[in-house]
Protein backbone atom coordinates (compact mmCIF):
# COMPACT_ATOMS: atom_id res chain seq x y z
CA UNK A 1 0.00 0.00 0.00
CA UNK A 2 1.16 3.51 -0.81
CA UNK A 3 -0.10 6.74 0.72
CA UNK A 4 -1.05 9.51 -1.70
CA UNK A 5 -2.03 12.84 -0.19
CA UNK A 6 -5.09 14.75 -1.39
CA UNK A 7 -2.84 17.78 -1.74
CA UNK A 8 -0.72 15.92 -4.35
CA UNK A 9 -3.85 15.17 -6.34
CA UNK A 10 -4.94 18.80 -6.12
CA UNK A 11 -1.57 20.19 -7.23
CA UNK A 12 -1.35 17.69 -10.08
CA UNK A 13 -4.81 18.54 -11.39
CA UNK A 14 -3.96 22.26 -11.19
CA UNK A 15 -0.81 21.70 -13.21
CA UNK A 16 -2.68 19.64 -15.81
CA UNK A 17 -5.35 22.34 -16.20
CA UNK A 18 -2.54 24.84 -16.78
CA UNK A 19 -0.78 22.66 -19.36
CA UNK A 20 -4.02 21.85 -21.18
CA UNK A 21 -5.15 25.45 -21.57
CA UNK A 22 -1.91 27.10 -22.67
CA UNK A 23 -0.05 24.42 -24.64
CA UNK A 24 -1.51 22.51 -27.59
CA UNK A 25 0.15 19.15 -28.11
CA UNK A 26 2.72 18.80 -30.92
CA UNK A 27 0.70 16.18 -32.85
CA UNK A 28 -2.11 18.72 -33.34
CA UNK A 29 0.31 21.52 -34.34
CA UNK A 30 1.89 19.17 -36.90
CA UNK A 31 -1.55 18.33 -38.33
CA UNK A 32 -2.37 22.06 -38.66
CA UNK A 33 0.96 22.62 -40.45
CA UNK A 34 0.13 19.76 -42.85
CA UNK A 35 -3.28 21.35 -43.48
CA UNK A 36 -1.67 24.65 -44.44
CA UNK A 37 0.38 22.85 -47.09
CA UNK A 38 -2.62 20.91 -48.38
CA UNK A 39 -5.08 23.81 -48.69
CA UNK A 40 -5.32 25.95 -51.81
CA UNK A 41 -8.03 28.50 -51.02
CA UNK A 42 -6.81 31.72 -49.41
CA UNK A 43 -9.58 31.65 -46.76
CA UNK A 44 -8.70 28.10 -45.66
CA UNK A 45 -4.99 28.93 -45.48
CA UNK A 46 -5.75 32.15 -43.60
CA UNK A 47 -7.90 30.29 -41.03
CA UNK A 48 -5.21 27.65 -40.43
CA UNK A 49 -2.49 30.28 -40.19
CA UNK A 50 -4.57 32.13 -37.59
CA UNK A 51 -4.96 28.88 -35.66
CA UNK A 52 -1.20 28.21 -35.81
CA UNK A 53 -0.34 31.75 -34.70
CA UNK A 54 -2.95 31.48 -31.96
CA UNK A 55 -1.25 28.40 -30.45
CA UNK A 56 2.06 30.29 -30.49
CA UNK A 57 0.63 33.39 -28.81
CA UNK A 58 -1.14 31.25 -26.21
CA UNK A 59 2.05 29.40 -25.25
CA UNK A 60 4.35 32.42 -25.30
CA UNK A 61 2.09 34.94 -23.59
CA UNK A 62 0.23 32.48 -21.35
CA UNK A 63 -3.16 33.41 -22.76
CA UNK A 64 -5.59 30.50 -22.91
CA UNK A 65 -5.83 28.98 -26.39
CA UNK A 66 -9.60 29.50 -26.38
CA UNK A 67 -11.88 31.71 -24.30
CA UNK A 68 -14.08 28.67 -23.71
CA UNK A 69 -11.85 26.99 -21.17
CA UNK A 70 -14.57 24.43 -20.85
CA UNK A 71 -15.93 22.14 -18.22
CA UNK A 72 -13.11 20.33 -16.49
CA UNK A 73 -13.37 16.57 -16.95
CA UNK A 74 -11.08 14.27 -14.98
CA UNK A 75 -10.58 10.61 -15.86
CA UNK A 76 -8.86 8.89 -12.96
CA UNK A 77 -7.43 5.39 -12.78
CA UNK A 78 -6.96 4.76 -9.09
CA UNK A 79 -4.68 1.90 -8.10
CA UNK A 80 -6.40 -0.34 -5.55
CA UNK A 81 -3.26 -0.30 -3.38
CA UNK A 82 -3.16 3.49 -3.19
CA UNK A 83 -4.50 5.03 0.00
CA UNK A 84 -5.62 8.66 -0.15
CA UNK A 85 -5.02 10.70 2.98
CA UNK A 86 -5.58 14.31 3.98
CA UNK A 87 -8.95 14.90 2.37
CA UNK A 88 -11.46 13.59 -0.13
CA UNK A 89 -10.63 12.67 -3.72
CA UNK A 90 -13.45 14.65 -5.35
CA UNK A 91 -12.86 17.59 -3.00
CA UNK A 92 -9.19 17.73 -4.01
CA UNK A 93 -10.11 17.86 -7.69
CA UNK A 94 -12.80 20.49 -7.21
CA UNK A 95 -10.44 22.59 -5.12
CA UNK A 96 -7.88 22.36 -7.95
CA UNK A 97 -10.46 23.51 -10.50
CA UNK A 98 -11.59 26.40 -8.32
CA UNK A 99 -8.05 27.64 -7.73
CA UNK A 100 -6.76 27.01 -11.26
CA UNK A 101 -9.62 28.78 -13.04
CA UNK A 102 -9.05 31.82 -10.80
CA UNK A 103 -5.24 31.94 -10.75
CA UNK A 104 -4.78 31.24 -14.46
CA UNK A 105 -7.48 33.69 -15.64
CA UNK A 106 -9.61 30.97 -17.19
CA UNK A 107 -13.27 31.49 -17.97
CA UNK A 108 -15.88 30.31 -15.51
CA UNK A 109 -18.46 28.63 -17.70
CA UNK A 110 -20.44 26.36 -15.38
CA UNK A 111 -24.03 26.99 -14.26
CA UNK A 112 -25.41 25.18 -11.22
CA UNK A 113 -28.88 24.45 -12.57
CA UNK A 114 -29.22 23.64 -16.27
CA UNK A 115 -32.84 24.59 -16.85
CA UNK A 116 -34.31 27.07 -14.39
CA UNK A 117 -31.69 29.18 -12.61
CA UNK A 118 -28.60 28.86 -14.83
CA UNK A 119 -26.60 30.66 -12.16
CA UNK A 120 -22.85 30.68 -12.76
CA UNK A 121 -20.96 28.86 -10.00
CA UNK A 122 -18.17 31.47 -10.41
CA UNK A 123 -15.26 29.04 -10.01
CA UNK A 124 -15.98 26.55 -12.82
CA UNK A 125 -16.82 23.78 -10.35
CA UNK A 126 -18.00 21.11 -10.22
CA UNK A 127 -15.54 19.07 -12.25
CA UNK A 128 -16.89 16.03 -14.07
CA UNK A 129 -15.07 13.09 -12.46
CA UNK A 130 -14.88 9.56 -13.84
CA UNK A 131 -12.87 7.29 -11.54
CA UNK A 132 -12.05 3.64 -12.15
CA UNK A 133 -10.27 1.25 -9.83
CA UNK A 134 -7.27 -0.51 -11.40
CA UNK A 135 -4.34 -2.58 -10.16
CA UNK A 136 -1.23 -1.02 -8.61
CA UNK A 137 -0.60 1.81 -6.18
CA UNK A 138 -0.52 4.81 -8.54
CA UNK A 139 -3.17 7.25 -9.67
CA UNK A 140 -3.33 8.19 -13.35
CA UNK A 141 -5.12 11.46 -14.05
CA UNK A 142 -6.28 12.68 -17.44
CA UNK A 143 -7.68 16.22 -17.47
CA UNK A 144 -9.78 17.36 -20.42
CA UNK A 145 -10.99 20.97 -20.57
CA UNK A 146 -13.88 20.64 -22.99
CA UNK A 147 -15.47 23.56 -24.79
CA UNK A 148 -19.15 23.39 -25.61
CA UNK A 149 -19.17 24.73 -29.18
CA UNK A 150 -18.11 21.25 -30.21
CA UNK A 151 -19.68 19.37 -27.28
CA UNK A 152 -23.10 20.63 -28.42
CA UNK A 153 -22.61 18.94 -31.79
CA UNK A 154 -21.91 15.48 -30.31
CA UNK A 155 -24.34 12.57 -30.64
CA UNK A 156 -25.19 9.08 -29.44
CA UNK A 157 -27.13 6.65 -31.62
CA UNK A 158 -28.38 3.18 -30.85
CA UNK A 159 -27.95 1.48 -34.21
CA UNK A 160 -29.33 -1.89 -35.18
CA UNK A 161 -26.70 -4.65 -35.54
CA UNK A 162 -27.86 -5.10 -39.17
CA UNK A 163 -26.78 -1.53 -39.95
CA UNK A 164 -23.18 -2.67 -39.44
CA UNK A 165 -20.09 -0.84 -40.62
CA UNK A 166 -21.96 1.25 -43.20
CA UNK A 167 -24.41 2.48 -40.56
CA UNK A 168 -21.62 3.41 -38.15
CA UNK A 169 -19.70 5.17 -40.90
CA UNK A 170 -22.75 7.18 -42.02
CA UNK A 171 -23.48 8.19 -38.42
CA UNK A 172 -19.90 9.43 -37.88
CA UNK A 173 -19.85 11.39 -41.17
CA UNK A 174 -23.36 12.82 -40.65
CA UNK A 175 -22.42 14.01 -37.16
CA UNK A 176 -19.37 15.82 -38.57
CA UNK A 177 -21.45 17.32 -41.39
CA UNK A 178 -24.05 18.64 -38.94
CA UNK A 179 -21.31 20.00 -36.67
CA UNK A 180 -19.92 22.11 -39.52
CA UNK A 181 -18.54 25.49 -38.54
CA UNK A 182 -20.12 25.37 -35.07
CA UNK A 183 -17.55 22.82 -33.90
CA UNK A 184 -14.55 25.02 -34.80
CA UNK A 185 -13.08 22.80 -37.52
CA UNK A 186 -10.68 21.27 -38.19
CA UNK A 187 -12.31 19.03 -35.62
CA UNK A 188 -11.22 15.86 -33.87
CA UNK A 189 -13.77 13.06 -33.44
CA UNK A 190 -13.77 10.71 -30.50
CA UNK A 191 -15.89 7.68 -31.36
CA UNK A 192 -16.95 4.62 -29.42
CA UNK A 193 -18.74 1.68 -30.99
CA UNK A 194 -20.36 -0.87 -28.72
CA UNK A 195 -20.79 -0.97 -24.96
CA UNK A 196 -23.96 0.51 -23.50
CA UNK A 197 -25.61 3.91 -23.95
CA UNK A 198 -23.56 5.69 -21.29
CA UNK A 199 -20.36 3.69 -21.77
CA UNK A 200 -20.20 4.58 -25.48
CA UNK A 201 -20.42 8.29 -24.65
CA UNK A 202 -17.76 7.98 -21.96
CA UNK A 203 -15.24 6.25 -24.20
CA UNK A 204 -16.00 8.62 -27.07
CA UNK A 205 -14.88 11.44 -24.77
CA UNK A 206 -11.68 9.55 -23.93
CA UNK A 207 -10.98 9.09 -27.63
CA UNK A 208 -10.90 12.87 -28.19
CA UNK A 209 -7.66 12.82 -26.17
CA UNK A 210 -5.98 9.76 -27.75
CA UNK A 211 -3.88 11.97 -30.04
CA UNK A 212 -4.19 12.75 -33.75
CA UNK A 213 -1.11 10.68 -34.54
CA UNK A 214 -2.58 7.47 -33.04
CA UNK A 215 -4.48 4.55 -34.56
CA UNK A 216 -6.71 1.77 -33.28
CA UNK A 217 -4.65 -1.41 -32.75
CA UNK A 218 -7.13 -3.54 -34.73
CA UNK A 219 -6.50 -3.07 -38.47
CA UNK A 220 -10.23 -3.15 -39.24
CA UNK A 221 -10.97 -0.27 -36.90
CA UNK A 222 -7.83 1.58 -38.01
CA UNK A 223 -9.16 1.32 -41.58
CA UNK A 224 -12.59 2.55 -40.42
CA UNK A 225 -10.87 5.54 -38.81
CA UNK A 226 -9.15 6.37 -42.12
CA UNK A 227 -12.28 5.84 -44.22
CA UNK A 228 -14.35 8.08 -41.94
CA UNK A 229 -11.64 10.75 -42.03
CA UNK A 230 -11.46 10.69 -45.83
CA UNK A 231 -15.23 10.97 -46.19
CA UNK A 232 -15.41 13.87 -43.72
CA UNK A 233 -12.56 15.69 -45.44
CA UNK A 234 -14.34 15.35 -48.77
CA UNK A 235 -17.41 17.21 -47.40
CA UNK A 236 -15.76 20.55 -48.21
CA UNK A 237 -16.48 22.18 -44.82
CA UNK A 238 -12.84 23.18 -44.33
CA UNK A 239 -11.04 25.15 -41.63
CA UNK A 240 -13.47 27.36 -39.65
CA UNK A 241 -16.15 26.15 -42.10
CA UNK A 242 -14.74 28.45 -44.80
CA UNK A 243 -14.38 25.63 -47.34
CA UNK A 244 -11.46 23.32 -47.95
CA UNK A 245 -10.01 19.89 -47.33
CA UNK A 246 -9.01 20.18 -43.68
CA UNK A 247 -12.33 19.56 -41.91
CA UNK A 248 -11.18 16.86 -39.49
CA UNK A 249 -7.71 16.07 -38.18
CA UNK A 250 -8.46 12.57 -36.87
CA UNK A 251 -11.21 10.08 -36.12
CA UNK A 252 -10.29 7.97 -33.09
CA UNK A 253 -12.44 4.87 -32.63
CA UNK A 254 -12.70 2.60 -29.60
CA UNK A 255 -14.64 -0.66 -29.72
CA UNK A 256 -16.30 -2.35 -26.73
CA UNK A 257 -18.23 -5.59 -26.12
CA UNK A 258 -21.95 -5.02 -26.48
CA UNK A 259 -25.33 -6.77 -26.25
CA UNK A 260 -26.60 -9.23 -28.89
CA UNK A 261 -29.43 -6.80 -29.71
CA UNK A 262 -27.38 -3.63 -29.97
CA UNK A 263 -24.85 -1.54 -31.82
CA UNK A 264 -24.46 1.70 -29.84
CA UNK A 265 -22.26 4.40 -31.32
CA UNK A 266 -21.20 7.71 -29.79
CA UNK A 267 -19.41 10.57 -31.50
CA UNK A 268 -17.88 13.21 -29.26
CA UNK A 269 -16.95 16.21 -31.38
CA UNK A 270 -13.90 18.19 -30.30
CA UNK A 271 -12.51 21.37 -31.84
CA UNK A 272 -8.94 21.48 -33.15
CA UNK A 273 -7.84 22.92 -29.80
CA UNK A 274 -8.17 19.65 -27.90
CA UNK A 275 -7.09 20.64 -24.44
CA UNK A 276 -5.94 17.68 -22.42
CA UNK A 277 -3.01 16.66 -20.25
CA UNK A 278 -2.22 13.65 -18.11
CA UNK A 279 0.06 12.58 -15.29
CA UNK A 280 0.70 9.65 -13.00
CA UNK A 281 1.09 10.13 -9.25
CA UNK B 1 -5.47 37.48 -49.80
CA UNK B 2 -7.19 40.82 -50.41
CA UNK B 3 -8.72 42.34 -47.33
CA UNK B 4 -11.28 45.09 -46.95
CA UNK B 5 -10.83 47.48 -44.03
CA UNK B 6 -14.13 48.46 -42.44
CA UNK B 7 -15.05 50.77 -39.61
CA UNK B 8 -17.85 50.06 -37.14
CA UNK B 9 -20.58 51.19 -37.04
CA UNK B 10 -21.01 49.95 -40.61
CA UNK B 11 -22.32 52.29 -43.25
CA UNK B 12 -25.07 51.25 -45.64
CA UNK B 13 -22.61 51.48 -48.55
CA UNK B 14 -20.26 49.02 -46.79
CA UNK B 15 -23.05 46.48 -46.41
CA UNK B 16 -24.13 46.92 -50.04
CA UNK B 17 -20.69 46.25 -51.49
CA UNK B 18 -19.70 43.26 -49.35
CA UNK B 19 -19.82 39.76 -50.81
CA UNK B 20 -20.04 36.56 -48.77
CA UNK B 21 -16.49 35.25 -48.38
CA UNK B 22 -14.82 38.67 -48.37
CA UNK B 23 -11.95 38.85 -45.94
CA UNK B 24 -12.30 41.95 -43.76
CA UNK B 25 -10.48 43.77 -40.97
CA UNK B 26 -12.91 45.42 -38.57
CA UNK B 27 -12.08 48.49 -36.49
CA UNK B 28 -14.30 50.49 -34.16
CA UNK B 29 -16.84 49.72 -31.49
CA UNK B 30 -18.91 46.61 -30.93
CA UNK B 31 -20.86 45.24 -28.00
CA UNK B 32 -20.52 41.67 -26.81
CA UNK B 33 -23.61 39.65 -25.95
CA UNK B 34 -24.27 35.94 -25.84
CA UNK B 35 -26.97 33.58 -24.53
CA UNK B 36 -27.84 35.03 -21.12
CA UNK B 37 -27.60 38.68 -22.24
CA UNK B 38 -29.84 37.98 -25.23
CA UNK B 39 -32.41 36.43 -22.92
CA UNK B 40 -32.37 39.55 -20.73
CA UNK B 41 -32.61 41.86 -23.73
CA UNK B 42 -35.60 39.90 -25.04
CA UNK B 43 -37.29 39.97 -21.62
CA UNK B 44 -36.75 43.73 -21.34
CA UNK B 45 -38.19 44.29 -24.83
CA UNK B 46 -41.19 42.07 -24.02
CA UNK B 47 -41.93 44.25 -20.98
CA UNK B 48 -41.56 47.41 -23.07
CA UNK B 49 -38.52 48.50 -21.06
CA UNK B 50 -35.79 50.72 -22.43
CA UNK B 51 -32.54 48.82 -23.02
CA UNK B 52 -29.44 49.87 -21.09
CA UNK B 53 -27.62 50.37 -24.39
CA UNK B 54 -28.67 51.58 -27.82
CA UNK B 55 -28.87 48.90 -30.52
CA UNK B 56 -29.55 51.38 -33.33
CA UNK B 57 -26.79 50.96 -35.90
CA UNK B 58 -24.88 48.84 -33.40
CA UNK B 59 -22.74 45.73 -33.74
CA UNK B 60 -22.82 42.67 -31.47
CA UNK B 61 -19.95 40.20 -31.17
CA UNK B 62 -21.19 36.84 -29.89
CA UNK B 63 -18.43 36.29 -27.36
CA UNK B 64 -17.76 35.66 -23.71
CA UNK B 65 -14.12 36.50 -22.98
CA UNK B 66 -11.96 34.90 -20.33
CA UNK B 67 -10.71 37.34 -17.66
CA UNK B 68 -7.80 39.62 -18.60
CA UNK B 69 -4.48 38.69 -17.05
CA UNK B 70 -2.22 41.54 -15.87
CA UNK B 71 -0.96 43.68 -18.75
CA UNK B 72 -3.81 42.74 -21.08
CA UNK B 73 -6.96 44.66 -22.09
CA UNK B 74 -9.02 41.48 -22.26
CA UNK B 75 -8.55 37.71 -21.99
CA UNK B 76 -8.87 35.37 -24.96
CA UNK B 77 -11.99 36.35 -26.88
CA UNK B 78 -13.04 34.19 -29.82
CA UNK B 79 -16.51 33.79 -31.33
CA UNK B 80 -19.24 31.57 -29.90
CA UNK B 81 -21.86 29.74 -31.98
CA UNK B 82 -24.22 32.35 -33.44
CA UNK B 83 -27.08 29.95 -34.08
CA UNK B 84 -27.91 29.86 -30.37
CA UNK B 85 -28.86 33.54 -30.63
CA UNK B 86 -31.18 33.00 -33.63
CA UNK B 87 -34.29 32.89 -31.47
CA UNK B 88 -33.63 36.47 -30.34
CA UNK B 89 -32.00 38.03 -33.42
CA UNK B 90 -35.15 39.21 -35.28
CA UNK B 91 -36.15 41.29 -32.23
CA UNK B 92 -32.69 42.85 -32.06
CA UNK B 93 -32.68 43.62 -35.78
CA UNK B 94 -36.03 45.37 -35.29
CA UNK B 95 -34.26 47.57 -32.71
CA UNK B 96 -31.74 48.62 -35.35
CA UNK B 97 -28.91 46.08 -34.91
CA UNK B 98 -26.76 46.33 -38.05
CA UNK B 99 -23.87 43.96 -37.54
CA UNK B 100 -23.22 40.61 -35.90
CA UNK B 101 -19.90 38.78 -35.49
CA UNK B 102 -19.77 35.11 -34.54
CA UNK B 103 -19.29 31.66 -36.00
CA UNK B 104 -21.49 29.14 -37.77
CA UNK B 105 -24.65 29.12 -39.81
CA UNK B 106 -27.79 31.14 -39.12
CA UNK B 107 -31.35 29.88 -39.51
CA UNK B 108 -33.23 30.61 -42.73
CA UNK B 109 -35.53 33.06 -40.90
CA UNK B 110 -32.58 34.97 -39.45
CA UNK B 111 -30.84 35.10 -42.83
CA UNK B 112 -33.98 36.60 -44.37
CA UNK B 113 -34.34 39.09 -41.53
CA UNK B 114 -30.68 40.14 -41.85
CA UNK B 115 -31.25 40.82 -45.56
CA UNK B 116 -34.55 42.63 -44.95
CA UNK B 117 -32.94 44.95 -42.39
CA UNK B 118 -29.86 45.41 -44.61
CA UNK B 119 -27.61 44.20 -41.83
CA UNK B 120 -24.40 42.15 -41.98
CA UNK B 121 -23.15 38.94 -40.40
CA UNK B 122 -19.42 38.33 -40.10
CA UNK B 123 -17.67 35.18 -38.92
CA UNK B 124 -14.21 34.78 -37.48
CA UNK B 125 -12.01 31.78 -36.73
CA UNK B 126 -13.12 29.70 -33.74
CA UNK B 127 -10.25 28.68 -31.54
CA UNK B 128 -8.12 31.70 -32.42
CA UNK B 129 -9.09 33.53 -29.25
CA UNK B 130 -5.64 34.63 -28.06
CA UNK B 131 -4.89 36.02 -31.53
CA UNK B 132 -8.26 37.80 -31.78
CA UNK B 133 -7.77 39.37 -28.33
CA UNK B 134 -4.71 41.17 -29.75
CA UNK B 135 -7.09 43.06 -32.02
CA UNK B 136 -9.19 44.36 -29.13
CA UNK B 137 -7.72 47.60 -27.81
CA UNK B 138 -10.30 48.56 -25.19
CA UNK B 139 -12.97 46.82 -23.13
CA UNK B 140 -15.56 48.19 -20.71
CA UNK B 141 -18.57 46.57 -19.11
CA UNK B 142 -21.85 48.17 -20.18
CA UNK B 143 -24.51 46.22 -18.25
CA UNK B 144 -25.61 42.88 -16.78
CA UNK B 145 -22.31 42.67 -14.87
CA UNK B 146 -23.76 39.92 -12.65
CA UNK B 147 -23.63 37.59 -15.68
CA UNK B 148 -19.83 37.41 -15.46
CA UNK B 149 -18.40 36.47 -18.84
CA UNK B 150 -21.89 36.89 -20.31
CA UNK B 151 -22.15 40.58 -19.33
CA UNK B 152 -22.56 43.09 -22.16
CA UNK B 153 -19.21 44.74 -22.88
CA UNK B 154 -18.20 47.45 -25.31
CA UNK B 155 -15.05 46.51 -27.22
CA UNK B 156 -12.88 48.63 -29.44
CA UNK B 157 -11.61 46.55 -32.33
CA UNK B 158 -8.49 47.29 -34.36
CA UNK B 159 -8.05 45.37 -37.64
CA UNK B 160 -10.00 42.43 -36.22
CA UNK B 161 -9.84 39.63 -38.85
CA UNK B 162 -13.20 38.29 -40.03
CA UNK B 163 -15.08 37.14 -43.12
CA UNK B 164 -18.38 38.40 -44.54
CA UNK B 165 -20.68 35.41 -44.04
CA UNK B 166 -23.76 36.70 -45.89
CA UNK B 167 -24.48 39.38 -48.45
CA UNK B 168 -27.54 41.18 -49.73
CA UNK B 169 -27.50 39.14 -52.96
CA UNK B 170 -28.24 35.88 -51.15
CA UNK B 171 -24.62 34.79 -50.81
CA UNK B 172 -23.68 32.59 -47.85
CA UNK B 173 -20.09 31.67 -47.01
CA UNK B 174 -21.24 28.23 -45.82
CA UNK B 175 -23.29 27.44 -48.98
CA UNK B 176 -20.87 27.51 -51.87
Amino acid sequence: MRVIYAEQIKQTVKRLIYEANFFISSDISAAIDAGILAETSPAAVSALEQIRLNYKIAAEERIAVCQDTGMCIVFAEVGQDAHIEGGGFDAAINSAVSEAYGEFYLRKSVVSDPLYDRTNTRDNTPAVIHARIVGGESIRLLVICKGFGSENMSAVKMLKPAEGEAGVLDFIVDTAAKAGANACPPMILGVCVGGTFEQAALYAKLMTARGVDSANGDVRYAQLERTALERINSLGIGPAGLGGKTTCLKVNIHALPTHIAGLPAAVNVCCHASRHAEAVI
Amino acid sequence: MDTIKLTLPLKEEDILRLNAGDCVLLSGKTYTARDAAHKRIAEALAKGERLPFDLSGASIYYAGPAPASPGHVIGPCGPTTSGRMDAYTPQLLAQGLKCMIGKGERSQIVKEEIARHRAMYFVCVGGAAALLARHITNCRTVCYEDLGTEAVRELTLCDFPAFAALDLRGGDIYRR
